[in-house]
């Protein structure tokens, strides 16, 4: 029975999907309730399964789908780590995109691929091969397409048609490296990575950069970064859900896949891959801050942001030792429920006052306090102040580089949090100290079933944020969490 | 009897009596669907490579009707897609419908000479029967397109005698070299020498006429895209896969010895260009139909491609027998969906389509998912089929075959999401009451059989390479086998 588990998490969001897809508009209520109750019935799911990994329980089903090919869902530490946090987001976006569309048109398209994108995401994190992953990655392209697209105005559907450009484009690459590679090799299951042994060196090299460049499209890597600031004309729920679970982090996530289970990060530092990999996520990193200083639209801002925080995973898992593994996959969460935080506040900022640049923040503070001290949380975690969870990311990943002998990432990180201050404190600034420009009267945030729902969410993430930095070495905290998986020898 | 013979009698008893059904159509096309569902069905159940004697009379006099894993899979695919097809047409060709009375008692008998010509060229063995079965489908092919645009069928009908005058001029050829004209004698005693070489090139270019493979493909596009919607939907999907099975039976398995390495690299060299250029032109089409039938012209390019791959490692027979069926189900899914988004669109051009999303959501999802297996992205059949052939591809060091493949996915991705974010475009379009549950219905069961193509993918594996020709690798071993011992063994 437990081998179908795995399967369940899956079935979850398609039964949801199919529901909202069904449902009219006029049934909106019930939509909203499948919604809310289906995230709950896989949080409760993934609580579980959690429970039976702390007894050593791996859950997997298999089946051939092709001859010679499997299609494997594997929940494994790494996994379970990916969708917690996906399940746990997915709760919170529900109900923040509930609030933030009340009654909208075209909901019903909209919840449906909204599920649809969450079955990818977790079908992403617990693909126990290369292809059941690209099966995977792939369908979330489609199933965020159409909520790329979903004002259908001129500017979404270019946003869209470039967001297909780069997005199939890569899955290509991708695809076309995985059967390179399995062809040379045999099945590529994330387990222990193949022998690579008798396939040409430079084979290997060029197999790596057709996969770590399809993959890269997705994690937004300098130079396949460009879709990203584009798909920001998306409502703000999709940006949200998109940043911080779903698309952005199922590349930087098949990247940790392949660098530590098929190549193995002795490979790939054997082949010297690694110090030319972390080169270009310094310079994303770099590039994304730069960028972000000069956005004058808010979630333009956060758009180059996600850009440049995507790549701290990307280093992580490119410097070679067990600190900076911990480092990229503790920054995989924490980004997770940060990014998720700073969207929903840009989000709600743009509802409920139409604030939608920096320069119109002024006041904010005193309008939408509590949206406004929930986006200050995500900021300072962004720049990496303690105790906030990013600075938990970042010493690690620090340390991980002084570890791996490669000193210049510190101040590759040093110049990032600059950065990020440069971009994060005016907003902060304007907000918390400069009087309101309009005659806008402050929101009642906390009186009224939309504006809780709106705003809710956000503290929830934001206090989670906290969290994750204040209670780091408790049981159960991403870190305690992520350093039990290192420790078990994932990821050396 | 043996359902090899009823398979192609029943549809002709069921021409004859449509002749005199008049309003008793719908009824009468019940019958039909629930007789060859069942026999194809027991068409399934029977061992691979059952054969069966028309009349009792022994070969070389005989005709000869086999149940090989191609026929198989390609049997159950036509009663799918005529099947449904049909339902969809009751109501464009009803005796109450709008369109005249002369088309509405055509329709009828030549959709089901089409559906018995389909089976017997997919069953039968033998070579003038199979000239017989050709005749068959153009004549019932010429005159539906005539339906849409005389011209344009006189067009067709022109170039697909000319086809059959070469086939035939290659059927007398070996008639008078080997005494007799069925396939598997033939293979047994075919010899490499200059008259059956001379044939077979005769033959196939005769074939590749009724196939549509650039560059012979030009009388497709204008017949497939004037013809009715339920026409084009089987001229697309049934007859140019006839054309197609022919080459296959005669390069594979009755004439294989004179079927050259070079004349296979020939084959797939053209199947590659057709891609390409059956995607550009597809890309520069501004009506809808007109890019859906261009598409049709590339996706032919897939199953010659194959033609090189078949022999060595990999999987390619399953791949070409998935994509001819993917194709076949597909295709006719996005031609009837078509039908009716033009229908309730402002004009024939893509740009006309604003707003249907909304207007008709069930018919973009058929024609969305009908995309998605026709672009080969995952999971659909479309995608099962275009895995198996760029594996194949790759595992025999062909990258170049393989880079087209996948190129044509991004290509077909490029031309298929036009109309769709066309029809993403707009909120505030009214909702088009289907005019017909069945007819709304018809694509969308197809296009989700495609997808679901995607999920059987092993067992339809099986069933395809049972009977397969002996000049199929029968147990395909992965490329460096005896380096990588341990990475087969797995897979096996």
């Amino acid at each position: 029975m437990t081998a179908f588990l795995p399967l369940a998490l899956l079935t979850l969001p398609l039964v949801a999907a199919l529901i909202s897809f069904a449902l009219p508009d006029t049934r909106a209520a019930w939509r909203d309730a499948t919604n809310i109750i289906f995230a709950l019935v896989k949080l409760v799911l993934v609580g579980f399964l959690l429970l039976q990994a702390q007894g050593g329980v791996d859950f997997e089903w298999r089946y051939e789908f092709l001859p010679g090919h499997d299609f494997v869902l594997r929940v494994d530490a790494i996994a379970l780590l990916f969708v917690t946090l996906s399940t746990f987001l997915w709760l919170i976006a529900t109900i923040y995109a509930i609030a933030y569309f009340e009654r909208g048109p075209n909901l019903a398209r909209f919840f449906g691929f909204f599920n649809l994108c969450v079955l990818s995401a977790t079908g992403v994190a617990i693909s126990g091969t290369a292809i059941t992953f690209f099966s995977f990655y792939e369908l979330l392209t489609l199933a965020t397409w159409p909520l790329v697209v979903h004002k259908g105005d001129e500017k979404s559907l270019t946003a869209g048609r470039v967001y297909l450009t780069y997005t199939l484009a890569g899955s290509a690459a991708f695809l076309a490296g995985i059967l390179w590679l399995k062809a040379l090799v045999g099945p590529l299951e994330f387990a222990a990575p193949p022998d690579l042994s008798p396939v040409p060196t430079l084979t290997l090299i060029l197999i790596f950069v057709l996969l770590i460049g399809g993959l890269g499209v997705k994690a937004a890597l300098l130079p396949f970064h460009g879709w990203l600031p584009q798909a920001m004309a998306a409502p703000a729920p999709v940006s949200a859900l998109l940043h911080a679970v779903a698309v952005v982090k199922a590349g930087a996530y098949g990247i940790l896949r392949v660098v530590h289970d098929i190549y193995g990060a002795g490979t790939v530092a054997d082949l010297g891959l690694g110090l030319p990999l972390a080169f270009l996520a310094s310079a994303t990193i770099l590039y994304g801050s730069l960028r972000a200083v000069m956005q004058n639209d808010i979630k333009k801002r956060l758009a180059y942001s996600t850009v440049s925080q995507v790549s701290y995973i990307v280093l992580g898992a490119s410097l070679a030792g067990p600190i900076a593994a911990v480092g990229a996959l503790v920054h995989l969460v924490h980004q997770g429920i940060m990014k998720i935080t700073l969207f929903m506040c840009a989000g709600a900022l743009a509802n409920r006052l139409h604030i939608k640049a920096v320069t119109e923040l002024d006041g904010a503070g005193r309008l939408m306090p509590v949206t406004m001290a929930s986006f200050t949380i995500g900021a300072l975690g962004m720049i990496g102040v303690p105790p906030v969870a990013g600075f938990i990311s970042k010493w690690y990943l620090g340390s991980g580089g002084l570890e791996a002998g490669d000193a210049w990432v510190i101040a590759v990180l040093a110049g990032s949090s600059l950065l990020n201050s440069a971009y994060f404190l005016p907003l902060l600034y304007r907000a918390w100290l400069l009087p309101p420009q309009g005659d806008h009267a402050p929101v009642a945030e906390l009186t009224g079933g939309w504006n809780r729902m709106l705003v809710l969410p956000a503290a929830v993430t934001a206090l989670a944020s906290l969290g994750a930095g204040l209670f780091a070495s408790f049981p159960f905290s991403p870190l305690e969490w992520v350093s039990l998986i290192v420790d078990a020898g994932y990821l050396r | 009897m043996s359902p090899l013979d009823l398979l192609v009698v029943a549809p002709l008893v069921f021409m004859v009596l449509s002749l005199l059904a008049g309003g008793w159509q719908r009824s009468l096309l019940a019958l039909a669907i629930a007789t060859m569902a069942a026999l194809s069905v027991w068409l399934m159940t029977l061992d691979p490579g059952t054969a069966h004697v028309v009349g009792g009379w022994e070969l070389p006099l005989g005709v000869l009707l086999r149940a090989d894993g191609l026929a198989q899979m390609l049997v159950p695919a036509v009663t799918l897609t005529a099947g449904l097809t049909g339902l969809y047409a009751l109501h464009q060709f009803a005796p109450e419908s709008h369109a005249s009375n002369a088309q509405t008692a055509a329709f009828w008998p030549l959709y089901y000479l089409m559906w018995s010509a389909a089976n017997a060229a997919f069953l039968t063995t033998d070579l003038f029967n199979l000239y017989v079965t050709l005749e068959m489908a153009s004549i019932a092919a010429v005159a539906m397109a005539a339906m849409g645009s005389v011209r344009a069928a006189l067009r067709y009908l022109l170039i697909a005698l000319l086809g059959s005058i070469f086939y035939l001029l290659g059927v007398a050829l070996i008639l008078s070299r080997y005494g007799t004209v069925d396939v598997t004698l033939l293979a047994g005693m075919a010899e490499a020498d200059f008259a059956t070489a001379l044939a077979l090139a005769l033959m196939t270019g005769g074939l590749l006429v009724k196939a549509a493979l650039f560059p012979l493909h030009g009388w497709l596009p204008p017949a497939h895209a004037a013809a009715p919607a339920p026409a084009s939907a089987l001229l697309s999907g049934l007859v140019v896969k006839i054309g197609f099975v022919i080459t296959v039976r005669l390069w594979f398995e009755g004439l294989a010895a004179a079927a050259t390495p070079a004349g296979l690299h020939v084959l797939g060299g053209i199947g590659a260009l057709a891609i390409l250029f059956g995607s550009l032109q597809a890309i520069r089409q501004e009506s809808l139909k007109a890019l859906v039938a261009y598409s049709t012209v590339a996706q032919i390019g897939y199953l010659f491609l194959a033609f090189p791959l078949i022999a060595g490692a990999g999987h390619a027979w399953a791949g070409l027998s998935f994509h001819a069926v993917a194709h076949m189900i597909a295709k006719a899914a996005m031609f009837l969906a078509a039908g009716l988004m033009l229908k309730a669109a402002a004009g024939p051009r893509i740009a006309d389509l604003a707003g249907l999303a909304r207007a008709m959501p069930l018919t973009v999802t058929a024609f969305g998912l009908a995309a998605v297996s026709l672009m080969g992205l995952p999971p659909s059949g479309g995608f099962s089929a275009k895995f198996l052939l760029v594996d194949a591809a790759l595992r025999q060091g062909q990258a170049i075959h393989a880079a087209v493949m996948l190129i044509g996915g991004l290509l077909a991705a490029v031309y298929l999401f036009r109309p769709l974010a066309v029809a993403f475009s707009g909120s505030e379009t009214p909702v088009v009451p289907p005019k017909a549950p069945s007819m709304v219905a018809a694509p969308l069961a197809l296009a989700l059989a495609a997808l679901l193509l995607g999920f059987a993918g092993g067992p339809l594996a099986d069933l395809a390479t049972g009977g397969a020709p002996a000049t199929v690798a029968p147990e395909p071993l992965p490329a460096l086998e005896d380096t990588v011992e341990t990475a087969s063994e797995d897979e096996q």
